[in-house]
């Protein structure tokens, strides 16, 4: 098993935060994992990306120019990465920003509506968890307990009332894959 | 012991701590901020002093001054503040005063760009100061390796008193990986008895100088820097061979561009390509004679150095060890773009192709 996901979007829509929640994650599954930021000087609405490595094997090259899965959380970055995956692979796509649809056919898309369920869970920063649940519930690389678990270790002491939010966005994120 | 996902350049400043650095002196540059601001938290808290100085020139100086006093001191920093650093460093080599030194390198020349580089090799294996002096190299080409070797690195310095340097680039300061804080080896130090911290009892004071004005003693401390370079040589090298027992084309590459090289081996293996990687660990002392006598195999056929600079660097070391026994290829990339998986295998079959 080896998983190559790029995440991108918007500085400040999380998406770095999710290419670490599924490397720690995956960390704490026991798998080889790898997390690459892209750090250029990127303009305010450009584009933060970052490249995650899930592997059931030691990690070789951190970087790639195909990937497995896409994280779409802008316009952008389906434009800009949607080519580079690779036949079969998935495309997540957050469809209350991103109007495009993939229009490769030899893909399969998810449209998760990441920040409409964020307001309805009651904090629109939690879209990132949302699309979190997401690809947990498509891939089933990664055990749902995982997750959860590693959001009560991350939200620990103080911002422990940051939890059950969490928990919900990614709960509800899952219960957009059939 | 359990994992932890840390990421490169603050794993740098934890290991140090840990290593027992007690000073620590930079100034922030991109990549490598997280250094100094990690150090800025932790190294107070762990005992240790953290200085944010005015300048690349006056942190080197600081660490000079520090390591005079028998301090273990330390200082970060990225390509073009590394070059501001090169006076400082020729001094602590030609004062034999111990220091750890580190390149997250970017691209250049000049402020170039703040994506990955590895365009310092001659810089820091050739030295970029003056005079005749070495430094050791050390060249992780993964987080867990980087914590590994700035714990030894302190060693290794304190051991021969001379400054080391641990050679990263960008990508491996910026990515996070897991990693395992195991016990690094212990070596044997002798004591700072030569450190300017005060008497202590003794008839003279110690003194730290690399200046010699006389002829005849500023050859015989030469000469003495010279035997202590050529103990280092037989002592320190260290590479890594991969898959080269059988391997007809082999890859030699360090850091980043060895990472990605690994996985390009998997895809070349599988095609029936016989592929091995050389990873020189130490660039200096470079492992010299271990790439001569492999590549005097008779199995290895061609050679293909990748590296990220478009001159090609470790390429002249890479030609000294081989002394023509195979023909060598060259593929190169600057300005942050790094060495694809894909184009390595294409290049590691044009190689082959070529010489069948």
């Amino acid at each position: 098993m080896k998983k190559q996901i790029i995440i991108s979007g918007f500085g400040g829509q999380g998406g770095l935060a999710i290419g670490k929640n599924l490397a720690e994650a995956g960390m704490d599954e026991g798998l080889n994992v790898t997390w690459a930021p892209s750090y250029g000087p990127e303009m305010r609405g450009g584009t933060a990306n970052c490249s995650v490595v899930l592997s059931d094997k030691p990690v070789g090259s951190p970087v790639f120019a195909r990937c497995t899965e896409l994280i779409a959380l802008n316009e952008p970055s389906l434009i800009k990465f949607e080519e580079g995956v690779l036949p079969g692979g998935t495309v997540f796509v957050n469809s209350d920003v991103v109007t495009d649809k993939v229009s490769r056919s030899d893909l399969s898309a998810y449209y998760i509506p990441c920040s409409k369920i964020a307001d309805e869970v009651g904090n629109p920063k939690v879209g990132n968890m949302v699309m979190l649940g997401a690809y947990v519930a498509a891939t089933k690389v990664l055990k749902p307990e995982t997750i959860e678990k590693m959001i009560e270790t991350m939200f620990a002491g103080p911002k422990a009332k940051f939890i059950p939010l969490n928990i919900e966005a990614f709960r509800r994120g899952m219960a957009c894959i059939q | 012991m359990a994992k932890e996902l840390w990421k490169g350049n603050e794993a740098i400043a934890e290991a140090a701590i840990r290593a027992g650095c007690d000073c620590f002196f930079g100034y922030p540059i991109t990549p490598q901020s997280e250094v100094p601001e990690y150090m800025s938290v932790h190294l107070p808290k762990a005992g240790g002093v953290f200085v944010q100085s005015e300048s690349e020139v006056a942190a080197i100086n600081m660490v000079y001054g520090a390591a005079g006093a028998g301090m273990r001191a330390m200082t970060s920093s990225s390509s073009p503040g590394i070059s501001l650093k090169q006076e400082g460093i020729t001094y602590l080599a030609g004062a034999e005063l111990p220091a750890v030194i580190i390149n997250c390198m970017r691209g250049g020349p000049g402020l170039g760009t703040i994506q990955p580089g590895q365009g310092d090799y001659f810089q820091a294996t050739r030295g970029g100061g003056n005079g005749d002096y070495r430094t050791v190299v050390l060249a992780p080409s993964n987080v867990q390796e980087t914590v590994d070797f700035v714990q030894e690195a302190f060693d290794i310095a304190d051991l021969y008193r001379n400054p080391v340097m641990v050679l990263c680039d960008g990508l491996i300061g910026q990515m996070m990986e897991p990693i395992e804080w195991r016990p690094v080896p212990k070596r044997d130090l002798p004591p700072k008895d030569w450190a300017a911290n005060g008497r202590m009892g003794r008839e003279n004071q110690n003194s730290i100088t690399s200046i010699f004005l006389d002829a005849e003693e500023c050859e015989a401390h030469n000469d003495r820097l010279t035997a202590k370079y050529a103990e280092m040589e037989e002592k320190e090298v260290r590479w890594e061979e991969i898959q080269c027992e059988d391997a007809e084309v082999l890859i030699t590459a360090y850091g980043t561009p060895a990472r990605i090289a690994l996985t390009a081996l998997e895809t070349l293996r599988a095609e029936g390509i016989k592929a091995g990687l050389f990873r020189p660990i130490t660039l200096w002392p470079f492992p010299e004679k271990a790439l001569h006598t492999l590549a005097g195999k008779d199995h290895i056929k061609a050679i293909l150095d990748v590296e990220m600079s478009t001159t090609g660097q470790m390429l002249d070391d890479v030609r000294l060890a081989v002394e023509g026994q195979k023909p060598i290829s060259y593929l190169g990339h600057a300005g942050g773009i790094m060495p694809t998986v894909e184009e390595m295998i294409e290049w590691a079959r044009e190689a082959l192709k070529e010489v069948k």
